[in-house]
């Protein structure tokens, strides 16, 4: 059973040094509260996954902003030019994934696979350092699990038990995430009773997740 | 031309590409701009990489909703019959060979189909996105680019910057011309609206290969 905390709460769970996967696309889907908290309260020196890192005042791309982020792993920055600098200065790590093989080990380490084959990257940097494989006369590159100490994740309709409901183009990441890290936070725009989102609906199963924070926007 | 010419040639010509009931992905900038183009009586369903098939226009500002957004994090719409769904699934569409078309920028382009597009060493590296996945999954990929850049080639002969994909373009669409990469090298198949076959040449590092009869763009 998931349990509401505060976002007080929610934040201390965050601990310094820890990864940190961070749901949404451009900041869509994104949880802005716990992201405005975790500003505040200033935890340092995170790893953090995630598609993108927004911009420096929308979604995740203000943890970049204030340098809590040491190292991001991410398929693109290039809306965040503060990203890049950081980056060329040496200042905060940055490694680029494609997106469909950073969704995809995420998905892999939330499903208990020791990896996949992908085409995409042969031919490219992103081949450096890679097992490739060859199955059926095609190429391929070995990507590996990618896993987290804590998801923090948006929702706009969450019950008691955990069950998620994503709107619209928000879901992107999210359920995703959800499976591959050892502690999920969802932040909800609404918290309803058990029994208010139809089993037919529910995107992500309770039981994936461990906190449940309101006041999500 | 002007600018806006350039981009409405091109995009114009690329929206002839498209057949009815094709699965498109739109690259963000230019390519965006070949939905205006697409005839009414095609009806073509554009996938948007962040989750969801049925990528409309932009609503009017009463309208925005910041919970339904395009990959470059602007506010959209989506049309009826569209789907939402995760990042999984949306890769699954691109990589697994289900997008017909995508349609995409380039910093250059090479004979051999080779495609950079995602970073200058040293300078500017927003990172690939999903255009990596999505170069090696469409069906066909199609650029759509100025021909050249403040006068630098970017048709060439070997790209000099990171690839993002290796040996997958298709065709090249230019304010120029229509060029088809073919195993024996890039095949010149039309000419722009205000162009010659030796502005094409001069304007192109690579050698082309000259049909004997070339067609004028209809656009």
């Amino acid at each position: 059973m998931a349990k509401i905390i505060s976002i007080e709460e929610a934040v201390q769970l965050i601990k310094e040094g820890s990864s940190v996967m961070i749901g949404g696309f451009m900041g869509c889907g994104s949880p802005h509260s716990i992201i405005d908290k975790l500003v505040e309260k200033g935890t340092k020196n995170l790893t953090v996954i995630a598609n993108d890192t927004a911009t420096t005042q929308y979604g995740l791309g203000k943890l970049i902003a204030t340098k809590q982020i040491s190292k991001v792993i991410t398929s693109h920055i290039g809306t965040n030019p503060e990203t890049g600098r950081q980056m060329n200065a040496k200042e905060t790590e940055v490694d680029l994934v494609p997106q469909g093989t950073l969704v995809e080990r995420i998905r892999c380490a939330g499903a208990g696979l020791g990896g996949f084959l992908t085409p995409t990257g042969i031919g490219t940097v992103v081949e450096e350092g890679k097992e490739k494989i060859t199955v059926g006369g095609t190429q391929y590159l070995l990507e590996l699990p990618l896993k987290a100490d804590i998801a923090l994740l948006a929702g706009a309709k969450v019950d008691k038990k955990g069950n998620v409901y994503y709107e619209k183009s928000t879901r992107n990441f999210n359920p995703i995430m959800a499976t591959a890290a050892d502690l999920v936070i969802v932040e909800a725009k609404e918290i309803v009773e058990v029994g208010e989102i139809d089993p037919n609906h529910v995107m992500t199963p309770g039981i994936f997740v461990d906190y449940i924070v309101g006041g999500g926007n | 031309m002007d600018k806006g010419r350039i981009r409405e040639v091109i995009a114009k010509r690329v929206s002839q590409e498209l057949q009815d009931g094709d699965v498109v992905n739109l690259g963000i900038g230019l390519p965006t701009l070949v939905a205006n183009y697409v005839p009414d009586e095609i009806d073509i369903i554009l996938q948007s990489e962040n989750g969801f098939l049925g990528l409309g226009p932009a609503p009017d500002s009463d309208d925005i909703d910041m919970d339904l957004t395009n990959a470059g994090g602007q506010p959209v719409s989506i049309k009826q019959g569209g789907a939402f769904f995760d990042s999984a699934t949306s890769f699954t569409i691109i990589r697994g060979g289900h997008v017909d078309v995508t349609v995409l920028g380039a910093l250059q382009v090479d004979e051999k189909g080779n495609l950079a597009n995602w970073m200058i060493p040293g300078k500017m590296v927003p990172g690939m996105g999903g255009a990596m996945d999505l170069v090696v999954g469409a069906k066909k990929v199609i650029v759509a680019m100025e021909h050249t850049a403040k006068g630098n080639h970017k048709i060439l002969k070997e790209c000099s910057l990171p690839l993002t994909a290796a040996n997958q373009v298709n065709l090249i669409i230019t304010e120029m011309a229509v060029i088809e990469v073919t195993e024996k090298g890039l095949l010149l198949k039309e000419l722009g609206p205000e162009t010659t076959v030796e502005e094409v040449i001069a304007a192109t590092e690579v050698e082309l290969i000259i049909p004997e009869s070339i067609n004028i763009m209809d656009v």
